[in-house]
């Protein structure tokens, strides 16, 4: 992205200095985009909604240190291992949960021109790299060597095959309608498109696809295995599940995953059904857009990540086996009853 | 086992279909694992241990394994004055600490014929109900928070901290008051107070609307709590379940308007909670209109509050001539009973203290069984326990 960014003023710098710019600033995004969602929702928010006092106080103002001492905290932590465990397993669990996050960010687009790699099949390449994420969910329970930790993994497991599918069935709908699966694409359908010959504010999916989005908003929830769908990390039955035995920098490592994940899905979402980095009214091509359209995009991004979250705070936890019914009888029918009536209104319409 | 010679088995052809399907039985027996929750878990409100034997989620047993918080507060009483005791047995269900006061006060006067003044019954009966009403509201948020919402529980303590200022307030202790004498009560209520606790009433009731609003009618917790964990009248009177568990089974006993006659409860008129069904949902509802109905109940008795001393004429050192006795009261956490063996000395020669959580947490083996592991959880923050009132 930056040699096109660059590319435009007549610069051109290398290939490897492109790759090593990119790679810097998407891992870069992942703590900053989990930092942010921590401390606006994880802790304002959560603390507002709760009553809780006690993430106002340390710093001054707001508490805005509390984020910084926890990252301090856990960064102080002795690193234990059971002595049961797999030692390699149980080490490399929670980078490969930090690399499925960071796979995703590979093509979401913030920019006219400002993206990774803006891949033909970049929808689903997002969700098949998100769901990676399950492997060292699963690596993680295993090697701990406690049963909590097995429990947790195995739910984990299962409900991932449940919700992979609403989830791009969801999105099926969109790429239908957009006529690419690029999700660069997808951006200039909603920008480009009309609602019945009206164009002032283009065509964000969601006002034709709100099944879907409704939809992908829950299969979401559930891929972050965030309440009402927690039952992997489930505190009250399982101890916090398949993290239960891991400290420190390793934890963090989860609590990065975790919320630079739901980042990321904020970020699908908000592209997928909101229009992504566009904003009716702004010119897509302009170069000011290299400026507003990452402000456009975060903005959204907060949207979508406030309704998770807001849900996260009120729902109780569904059982393992309501989640599945949950799933196989109400959601994947829907999804399927939505593809169809979408096929039927653009070859009829 | 050794595998060296197998041994030859004649085998009917016809017959073979049958082993074959024995054989795939046991290919898809999963066989089972020992899950131990507790001593240290979350649900578990300290350390009550369950080992529950798992097939896959399933529950096929579950054993409650207590006594990691026995403290011999039956024996402690044998070396012990009575004025001394009450400090005790406010440990025991360290939640409603007031209300464990009271029967055994009550019983050391029954057997020294000693009658409290009106005012100190009636103070008594309002930090008796108050004390529930912490209890409870504490259970409202609490329960929520063991079937996954964690928001309720912190509303659960923040309105509970109103209610435990006010004890605080009145007797100088937020959790262990102390404040019962043989004979009345050591102080009056401050100046005040009376207005005090009429403002932290509408608070309590305004929490109760909240967790009304914001839980029962939730879809996701009555999936998760109707129908699980039912006690059946007989079976939860067979195993002494009582209080609000058994109402909620829609038995329709509370002593504090069947039992003998005690603190004011005769002067008041309130409504007696039941619920047919007798699962984890009922015993939420039934503790939900439990907490209201104390409320007006408070309310009552802070109209009615009668003028005079607190304290009768007692002696200055307490003897408590021969004799036995068992009373038995209506506590936040179900029917609490001590048994008093008094042998003419300053101090009990003998007290069994009858509390409410060990036999309603005695139905757990019975109840757990056939049920997932996340309803585990739920049937225990349903039932419930304070460790301290099973262990003693």
């Amino acid at each position: 992205m930056m040699n096109l960014l660059f590319a435009s003023n007549g610069i051109d710098i290398g290939w490897g200095t492109t790759t090593a710019i990119k790679t810097a600033v998407v891992l870069g995004t992942i703590p900053a985009g989990a930092l942010i969602l921590g401390y606006v929702f994880l802790l304002k928010m959560m603390s507002h909604m709760q009553s809780r006092l006690g993430p106002m106080d340390p710093g001054g103002f707001h508490g805005w240190f509390q984020l910084v001492g926890d990252g301090m905290k856990f960064l102080q932590k002795e690193d234990i291992m059971p002595e049961d465990a797999d030692k390699r397993v149980f080490a490399m669990a929670p980078i490969v949960v930090l690399i499925s996050t960071f796979l995703v960010y590979v093509v979401i687009p913030v920019g006219p021109s400002l993206y990774v790699r803006d891949l033909n099949v970049g929808v689903f390449y997002a969700l098949a790299v998100s769901s990676l994420s399950v492997i060292g969910v699963l690596m993680a329970g295993w090697a701990s060597s406690s049963k909590f930790a097995l429990l947790g993994a195995l739910r984990a497991a299962a409900q991932l095959i449940a919700y992979e599918l609403p989830l791009l069935l969801a999105v099926v709908g969109v790429v239908m309608q957009a006529r690419t699966a690029s999700l660069q694409g997808i951006v200039e359908a909603q920008h480009e498109g009309a609602i019945f010959g009206w164009d002032s504010i283009g065509l964000p999916f969601i006002f034709t696809q709100f099944i879907g989005f409704g939809l992908f908003m829950i299969a979401a929830q559930a891929e972050l295995t965030q309440p009402p769908f927690d039952m992997p990390v489930a505190e009250s039955e399982l101890v916090s599940g398949y993290m239960v035995e891991y400290t420190g920098f390793r934890f963090l490592f989860f609590f990065m995953g975790e919320f630079g994940t739901a980042f990321a899905f904020s970020a699908i979402a908000a592209t997928l059904f909101l229009g992504g980095w566009t904003l009716p009214g702004l010119d897509m091509d302009a170069e000011y857009m290299k400026i507003v359209g990452p402000i456009v995009l975060f903005t959204k991004i907060m949207l979508i990540a406030f309704l998770m979250f807001w849900a996260r705070f009120t729902y109780p936890r569904f059982r393992e086996d309501q989640l599945q019914k949950l799933a196989w009888k109400y959601l994947i029918p829907l999804s399927v009853i939505n593809i169809l009536v979408t096929a039927a209104f653009i070859v009829w319409i | 086992m050794t595998t060296d010679s197998t041994p030859m088995i004649d085998i009917d052809p016809r017959d073979m279909h049958h082993l074959a399907q024995a054989q795939m039985n046991v290919e898809l027996d999963t066989g089972d694992m020992i899950l131990n929750m507790g001593p240290q878990h979350p649900a578990t409100h300290g350390t009550l241990r369950l080992v529950v034997r798992l097939d896959g989620e399933r529950v096929l047993a579950a054993d409650p394994i207590i006594g990691y918080m026995h403290r011999g507060y039956e024996k402690l009483t044998e070396y012990r004055t009575y004025p001394q005791i009450t400090t005790l047995i406010n440990r025991i269900d360290w939640l409603s600490s007031f209300a464990n006061e009271v029967p055994f006060i009550h019983g050391a006067e029954k057997l020294m014929d000693i009658e409290a003044p009106d005012r100190a019954q009636y103070i008594r009966t309002i930090l008796t109900e108050l004390s529930r009403i912490a209890t409870f509201i504490l259970f409202l948020g609490e329960m929520p928070l063991q079937v996954g919402a964690i928001t309720p529980a912190f509303y659960g303590f923040r309105d509970r901290e109103h209610v435990l200022n006010l004890i605080e307030s009145a007797t100088g202790g937020r959790f262990h008051p102390n404040f019962n004498r043989i004979g009345g009560l050591k102080d009056d209520l401050p100046w005040g107070w009376t207005g005090e606790c009429r403002r932290v009433l509408d608070i309590c009731a305004k929490s109760c609307d909240d967790f009304e609003r914001l839980i029962v009618g939730n879809e996701i917790f009555q999936a998760r709590t109707r129908g699980v964990g039912i006690i059946t009248p007989e079976a939860g009177l067979a195993y002494g379940v009582s209080g609000s568990n058994i109402r909620a089974s829609g038995v329709d006993w509370d002593l504090r308007r069947d039992g003998p006659d005690y603190l004011s409860y005769k002067d008041i008129d309130f409504k007696v909670w039941t619920h047919p069904d007798g699962d984890s949902f009922s015993r939420y509802w039934v503790r939900l209109q439990e907490t209201r109905e104390s409320i007006k109940m408070v309310r009552q008795l802070l109209d009615k509050l009668p003028s005079g001393p607190v304290m009768a004429k007692v002696p200055r050192i307490i003897k408590v001539p021969e004799g036995e006795i068992w009373v038995e009261t209506e506590n936040p956490l179900g029917q609490m009973g001590y048994y008093i063996y008094s042998k003419g000395s300053t101090g009990p020669f003998r007290t069994k203290i009858r509390s409410a959580s060990f036999s309603n947490v005695s139905i757990c083996p019975w109840l757990l069984q056939g049920i997932y592991v996340p309803d585990v959880v739920t049937v225990l923050a349903s039932l419930y326990f304070i460790l301290g009132d099973i262990d003693r």
